[in-house]
């Protein structure tokens, strides 16, 4: 599979670099801390995984990275450096030219972004005529090409017709295809394969595998799932409560995680290689309310581990080693770890 | 895999369904929907029977039709020795004492004005079981069963509990009456892992201490594998396979059932994602292909496969497959070999 010329980029280096960034909603119950501090950087090509419970940011976080937010009752805080350029300050005019030209969304429902009456030919030729200012012949012949790049039979059928009269998986590819249409240099996805079942679930992440390797575009694949983020990326934040509580390479993150909230998430995913009626680990409880999180470590109402010291202070994100951060007083491996281990019975004492 | 033929079934169960076919008018072209196309299979009393396959495959339909709703259009439905299939209204009524469901959006499925109490006493009231005080007992001690504090909880409405805790209530209802059987249809699909984790450790609990039999539908293979005993696989209709747990997701003998597993994302990244994949989506059950159903996307499929159905026979003890080419002493996928620590 080739791709478009205008579309390959060959920068190295750092592409988005993210400091200090909150979002909050002021709202009649409160203000809701949506995303509250979060520090990270993204380098081109690279691919990135954003994982937690639903409501704990993921969704804000990426929308404030591009500056897609209502514009109402909303306090913004922090800075996005696209390739050194900040976002936060740019106007709205100048932000349009970015989406879709260097970075593009896809999201869990295609329907919500694709135009019900407008022909699926037009509404990808659209962006390359504004954005690349391609003619019509051309915008064509470019169309083209990239529905058979993200998998499309019959492409020509599928010019002339209508959202509703494709399949889901075929949906997300023709959202795919208009969110590579100008060649972006990161590609949002926000949990882009939950709808889909299993089999169009893989056909859908291959495709964007391939993608981003081809373009050597880098990917902010946002999901609940840790299954889909393990094979699919070289780095992973885990958010509890609007901010980053573990950072770290994928590899090190499943073989050495340190916040007892990624221990937890993964335990309580049931494993297919596990016998079954294998008794599944939970976490009690839900995340904390937004509005009021609590005090300390904000997942200690929940943490197995906890102490006075998690339910007063906050524990500062450190590293782990060079890459690997993670933000609690007592994680995994720790003396008091192993203390609640033996207790709770998972592992025997002496060792 | 358009498994017809009667070879897995056993005598001695609490649920037996045979032949069952389900179809839906499509508007007034005098097309149909075939959503459920001859299936067989049985329950055994206290066993967990879980049902996977993708969307659209006629899961939920097979779930309601064994509850009669609607009627289907043949085969039998034989529940703890009764003929649904033959049974008046009242007789179906009287059933769903016996068998209840529960569903995927617990939020909805519960009356939003009423109170928890009384969701979960109306049952009670309508078949007017034992006396008042009797029946307010009866609704605490369900309510405590699944982990709801009725002192806190009773009074509240269901909007005012998370997914996860309606889901609760809702085993709750369809608990009170002491069913033999609960057909559970996706009941922790729109749950975050955490409380789907609760939620079938809860139900594993409630099986043991009500001797409940469970039908578990769910499109989740690594959920469905971790409560069932034994697990159906359906296929535009038709099942494919059905075999102990531990078996099917071991030694998958049908192309499907392997390429589902294989499909799954798993959560470690040292297992290298196999690539064993289907092209395109499930045809529309209006004009199901011929032979066996999974022809068009099969990797093993022949002549054969397009024009003859095939039966669904024993490959290995109490391993059953629908296919012309079963896989043979077939291995699992690796994502099913090994898992992170
Ligand atoms: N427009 C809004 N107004 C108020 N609160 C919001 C708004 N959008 C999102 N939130 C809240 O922000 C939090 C984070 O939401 P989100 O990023 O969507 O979570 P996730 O994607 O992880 O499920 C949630 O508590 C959500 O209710
Ligand atoms: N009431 C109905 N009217 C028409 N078609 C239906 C109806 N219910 C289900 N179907 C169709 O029957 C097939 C099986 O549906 P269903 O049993 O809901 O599948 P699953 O639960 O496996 O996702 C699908 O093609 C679906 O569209
Ligand atoms: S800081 Fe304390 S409460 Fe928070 S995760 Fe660590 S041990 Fe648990
Ligand atoms: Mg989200
Ligand atoms: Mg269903």
């Amino acid at each position: 599979m080739s791709t478009l010329q205008t579309a390959v980029r060959r920068e190295t280096g750092t592409l988005l670099e993210i400091e200090d960034l909150a979002t909050h909603f002021a709202t009649p119950g409160g203000v809701v801390r949506a995303v509250d501090g979060v520090t990270f950087s993204l380098d081109h090509g690279q691919r990135l995984g954003i994982v937690g419970e639903s409501g704990c940011g993921k969704t804000i976080l990426s929308r404030s990275i591009m500056g897609l937010l209502p514009r109402r009752n909303v306090i913004r805080k922090g800075s996005v450096l696209f390739e050194g350029t900040e976002l936060t300050t740019m106007s709205l005019k100048d932000r349009q030219k970015i989406w879709g030209a260097e970075m593009a969304m896809i999201f869990q429902d295609p329907m919500t972004s694709l135009n019900p009456v407008m022909k699926i030919g037009k509404q990808l030729a659209e962006p390359l005529r504004i954005h690349l200012g391609s003619t019509r012949e051309n915008a064509q012949e470019i169309v083209l090409k990239l529905l058979q790049d993200v998998g499309i039979p019959e492409p020509e059928k599928r010019l002339e017709q209508y959202a509703h009269e494709l399949s889901g998986g075929m949906r997300q590819r023709i959202m795919i295809a208009m969110a590579l249409a100008c060649g972006p240099s990161v590609l949002f996805a926000d949990e882009p394969t939950t709808a889909l079942d299993v089999t169009v679930q893989a056909q859908i992440l291959d495709l964007i595998e391939d993608q981003c390797r081809e373009r050597e575009m880098a990917l902010v694949l946002v999901t609940h799932d840790l299954g889909v983020v393990a094979g699919h990326t070289d780095q992973i934040i885990v958010m509890y409560a609007g901010k980053i509580v573990e950072i770290a390479p994928t590899a090190t993150l499943f073989s050495k995680m340190k916040m007892p909230y990624t221990e937890a998430l993964f335990q309580s995913i049931p494993k297919l290689a596990d016998p079954s009626h294998t008794r599944l680990t939970t976490i009690g409880g839900r995340p904390p309310n937004l509005v009021a999180p609590p005090d300390g470590c904000s997942f200690s109402p929940r943490c197995p581990y906890a102490t006075d010291t998690c339910t007063k202070v906050e524990p500062e994100l450190q590293q782990a080693e060079p890459g690997h951060l993670f933000a609690c007083h007592y994680p995994v491996g720790s003396d008091r770890w192993n203390e609640v281990q033996v207790s709770l019975g998972r592992r025997s004492g002496g060792h | 895999m358009a498994g017809t033929g009667h070879a897995h079934l056993r005598g001695d169960a609490l649920l037996s369904v045979r032949d069952l076919v389900v179809e839906f008018p499509v508007g007034r072209t005098g097309l149909k929907v075939n959503a459920v196309s001859g299936i067989s299979f049985d329950a055994q009393k206290g066993e967990t029977l879980g049902v996977v396959g993708e969307s659209g495959c006629g899961k939920s339909t097979t779930g309601r039709a064994i509850m009669q709703i609607p009627r289907p259009k043949s085969g039998e439905v034989t529940f703890d020795g009764q003929d649904l299939m033959q049974a008046d209204t009242e007789t179906i009524r009287r059933l769903r004492t016996n068998i209840q469901m529960i569903f995927q959006d617990p939020i909805s499925s519960l009356n939003p004005r009423r109170s928890v109490r009384d969701i979960v006493l109306e049952p009670l009231n309508i078949w007017k079981v034992g006396t008042k005080e009797e029946r307010l007992a009866r609704v605490n001690k369900v309510l405590e069963d699944v982990g709801i504090d009725p002192a806190v909880a009773a009074d509240r409405r269901p909007y005012q509990f998370s997914g996860g805790q309606c889901q609760r209530i809702s085993i709750a209802r369809a608990l009170v009456l002491e069913p033999k059987m609960i057909i559970c249809d996706e009941p922790v699909s729109a749950l975050d892992v955490s409380v789907q984790a609760q939620v079938l450790n809860l139900l594993e609990d409630l099986k043991r201490d009500y001797s409940l039999t469970l039908m578990f539908i769910a499109h989740d293979l690594a959920v469905v594998k971790n409560i069932s005993d034994r697990v159906a696989v359906m296929y535009l209709g038709k099942m494919c396979e059905i075999a102990p747990s531990d078996d099917l997701y071991r030694a998958p003998a049908h192309h499907y059932t392997n390429v589902l597993l294989s499909s799954i994302p798993v959560a470690d990244p040292t297992v290298t994602v196999a690539t064993q994949r289907v092209q395109g989506e499930p045809p529309s059950p209006v004009l199901p292909p011929a032979g066996c159903r999974f022809n068009p996307r099969c990797p093993a499929a022949t002549d054969r496969c397009r024009t003859e159905e095939p039966e669904i026979r024993e490959v290995a003890p109490n391993h059953f497959v629908a296919c012309h080419h079963p896989i043979h002493g077939g291995e699992a996928p690796v994502s099913v070999r090994s898992t992170g620590s």
